[in-house]
């Protein structure tokens, strides 16, 4: 069994047009910079990407949007983003915003094999428009389904030949989720190391959910807002 | 004098209890965190992964890696932990953050809040919004008594968009301390120097007036 491939243009080999891909990250922190640079040279287009946010104009998801490879972002915030906010208006791009706490439950229940979930978030809201509503204990919750996607394309800090994987700081966000939820899961990390090398107490995304993995190159690690003292 | 954004971020921190956690939205909210009373201690948690925020980093010490959920660089503390999105927001929806603090654009006599989007305009999303006012029992909204074209912005009911129904619990504005009860904006406290007539004209929903309302401390 051999899960590690040389970079991201040989791991994404199978990805075909209208496919619907998880993208972890948070903000521009924990994205697979080399996957989305290999998307955009592949030039796949009509798909669907599942990603907390949407980059900015010149990195991370933008970059897809630029080149019009992005039919639909579902997504909790999409702010930072002209050439978004161009494409939303005119009708090129469809959006759909879903709170952020049940995109990541979308996420985690995908990966864990539970089809939907009831959660309050949303109750009263334009959120809640044609889903079923159920009252639990006096309160009314909405019953929400987990996603379907082809592809997670993760990052994580460090991973082995096997595929398990440790997550950096703040970069973890929506990653592990994702990990688990995609039909094809493959990961990019900043440290490929021998299996063996990992503390079993310290990982995060264990093995099982990886299909492939490669050790990225060239991080640019972008920061949206550097705040200092 | 109303207040400025800082001293509704210092009024608010008063609201502080010593352990609580407390989950602070983008803008004034995130000022309380400099106005922490000395002698207690709260954990912050950001949204994105973080229990025990610290301050922001010196130069030397920025890193990609550590963001809050305004995406500003920041550390951690001795007792941080860090997590995914998922159990970020699973400890959110258990009711474990003991205070969230908000803006808003409008805020209901019965407590609904709207601060996500307004129509014919470019919609950025809700983020955490949703989830953390549909959760929090303890949620106190930061906000300007009044919108830009002088509109009152507690309302009898809201205009825009709802974030979330009926979870206010208090408003902390310019002009004035308002509480919510019983489907009702209850005047407690006034800004140094401003009458009681002044919040009255700025509050297009039911207020009730007590007898004695006292100028905010700080």
């Amino acid at each position: 069994m051999n899960k590690v491939f040389k970079n991201a243009d040989e791991a994404i080999f199978d990805v075909k047009n209208n496919n619907t891909i998880m993208l972890g990250g948070f903000g521009l922190c924990g994205i697979p910079e080399n996957l989305i640079s290999a998307l955009v040279k592949r030039g796949s287009t009509g798909l669907t990407c599942i990603s907390n946010n949407a980059g900015v104009d010149d990195f991370g998801i933008g970059l897809l949007l630029k080149t019009r490879q992005v039919k639909k972002m579902i997504s909790s915030y999409v702010g930072e983003n002209s050439e978004f906010e161009r494409q939303l208006l005119s009708g090129e791009l469809e959006v759909d915003l879903i709170p952020q706490g049940t995109l990541a439950e979308k996420c985690r229940a995908a990966g864990a094999g539970i089809p939907a979930f009831y959660t309050p978030a949303g109750v009263g809201t334009e959120i809640a428009k044609n889903k079923e509503i159920k009252v639990f204990n006096n309160r009314e919750y909405l019953l929400e389904h987990a996603f379907d996607s082809d592809f997670a394309f993760v990052k994580a800090w460090k991973g082995d030949h096997l595929g398990n994987l440790i997550y950096r700081g703040t970069a973890r966000n929506f990653n592990p989720m994702m990990a688990a939820a995609g039909k094809i899961t493959i990961v990019e990390v900043e440290e490929l190391v021998p299996t063996g090398t990992l503390d079993p107490n310290h990982i995060h995304t264990p093995s099982i959910y990886v299909d492939r993995i490669f050790e990225g190159t060239n991080y640019e690690k972008r920061i949206e807002k550097i705040t200092t003292q | 004098m109303a207040l400025t954004k800082f001293e509704i971020a210092q009024r608010i921190a008063k609201e502080l209890k010593n352990g609580y956690y407390v989950n602070l939205g983008i803008g004034i909210p995130t000022l309380i965190s400099n106005y922490i009373p000395e002698n207690i201690s709260v954990i912050m948690q950001s949204e994105n992964g973080l229990l025990g925020m610290g301050p922001f980093p010196e130069k030397e010490n920025v890193d990609a890696d550590l963001i809050n959920a305004g995406k500003e660089t920041i550390t951690t503390l001795d007792g941080s932990s860090l997590f995914d999105s998922a159990e970020s927001f699973a400890m959110i929806r258990r009711g474990r953050v003991n205070l969230t603090v908000l803006g808003a654009m409008e805020v209901s006599q019965n407590g609904d809040i709207s601060n996500w989007k307004i129509p014919g305009k470019m919609v950025k999303g809700m983020g955490g919004a949703m989830d953390l006012v549909a959760s929090a029992k303890n949620i106190i909204v930061a906000m300007m008594h009044t919108n830009k074209k002088g509109e009152s912005k507690l309302l009898s009911k809201c205009t825009l968009p709802i974030t979330g129904l009926s979870c206010v619990k208090k408003v902390v504005t310019n002009l004035a301390v308002i509480d919510i009860v019983n489907n009702e904006f209850v005047l407690k406290e006034r800004a140094p120097g401003v009458t009681v007539q002044e919040i009255i004209s700025a509050t297009e929903g039911d207020l009730v007036v007590p007898e004695d309302i006292p100028e905010m401390n700080f």
